[in-house]
């Protein structure tokens, strides 16, 4: 069992030789697809060079590095964490829509910021330490 | 921490939204919470989602969202100033010049807010709202990945391997306090504001800590 990491849930999947899998674990730890064109999200398809991909299992490792991101392994390589790529995160933000979160208050109930559309709001990080 | 403004501006459509960036978790926080007494909304972010998603990189920063969800102001300091720096460390104490101005920009800022609420002042145009706003770059979305992981290793008792994580993500993202900062307190409750901490804000020489919000 292989364990992905991405910025906000974490999967478990059946991976070898690093991070090959079946085009259905890609899609559930991603979000992207495999399909005939590459791999896809909406509209949008990332081609996939030909040796990343073998009939039905996929190596998100490459797509990953492919569509710009960090993947990151343990020593061990039974953790990965796929960063969101750089890009992404500036085209967002250059958006100015304020990227939705839903974190959990101190007992564990989940909050989100869309939930206050139709307010002025204040985020503000703090820290014990 | 914000609970007379949110008290004070609540009925005129207000909320505050405190993210506690505690990779120690609600627990760890939970002190600091009920001593609050806030009726605002108080999160917990053990994996530092929302300096992922925000590019933030150290507390208090704070981001102004508006009633169609749209940002109005780049994350900037909320409140805190660098007088600190030049606390008497032995006693722990700041001169009575600094003590003043420190308050007085904390009021500046507070008040800013207030006329935000009140009449939309401070909000920023959307091309001055880009502009402030800090680009992400591969060594910086590298940085997040060794973080998420690193923390993930660490509260999996892999202690030695997540601190090799979090140190090249601090490597990679020398700006980032809140990185390194969190992981001196994952070594060690304490260590965050310890001998190490002072050197670094030192080696910072004219360079803020906390670069002042430019209202």
């Amino acid at each position: 069992m292989t364990i992905i990491l991405t910025p906000t849930a974490q999967h478990e999947v059946t991976a070898h030789d690093g991070l090959w899998m079946s085009a259905a674990d890609a899609a559930r730890a991603t979000g992207w697809t495999l399909k005939p064109e590459g791999m896809c999200r909406e509209a949008a398809c990332v081609p996939m060079p030909a040796a990343a991909v073998k009939g039905d299992q996929v190596d998100v490792a490459a797509f990953w590095k492919k569509l710009g991101g960090p993947a990151i392994a343990s020593d061990t390589r039974d953790v990965w964490a796929l960063g969101a790529p750089a890009e992404e995160r500036n085209a967002a933000l250059e958006g100015l829509a304020a990227p939705d979160f839903t974190l959990p208050d101190v007992d564990g109930k989940p909050r989100s910021l869309s939930q206050l559309r139709g307010k002025k709001v204040f985020v503000a990080t703090w820290a014990s330490w | 921490m914000w609970q007379q403004l949110y008290s004070e501006l609540k009925d005129k459509g207000f909320m505050v939204v405190a993210v506690a960036e505690e990779s120690r978790g609600a627990e760890h926080a939970r002190p600091w919470i009920e001593q609050a007494k806030s009726s605002y909304w108080q999160l917990i972010d053990t994996e530092h989602r929302l300096e992922d998603l925000y590019n933030l990189v150290n507390v208090p920063q704070a981001i102004w969202i508006d009633e169609q969800g749209k940002i109005v102001r780049p994350p900037e300091t909320a409140g805190s100033t660098d007088h600190f720096r030049r606390m008497d460390l032995k006693t722990r104490t700041m001169s009575p010049e600094d003590q003043a101005e420190r308050l007085a920009a904390r009021q500046a800022y507070l008040d800013a807010v207030r006329a935000w609420v009140n009449t939309g002042k401070y909000a920023l145009p959307a091309d001055k709202t880009r502009a402030g706003l800090p680009k992400v770059t591969p060594e910086i979305a590298e940085a997040r990945a060794r973080f998420r992981l690193g923390v993930w290793l660490r509260t999996h008792d892999r202690a030695a391997e997540g601190d090799r994580q979090l140190a090249t993500a601090s490597k990679l993202y020398p700006d980032s306090w809140s990185m390194w900062r969190q992981a001196a307190d994952l070594d060690e409750v304490g260590k965050a504001g310890g001998p190490e901490f002072w050197q670094r804000v030192q080696a910072l020489g004219d360079k803020p800590y906390y670069p002042p919000p430019k209202l």
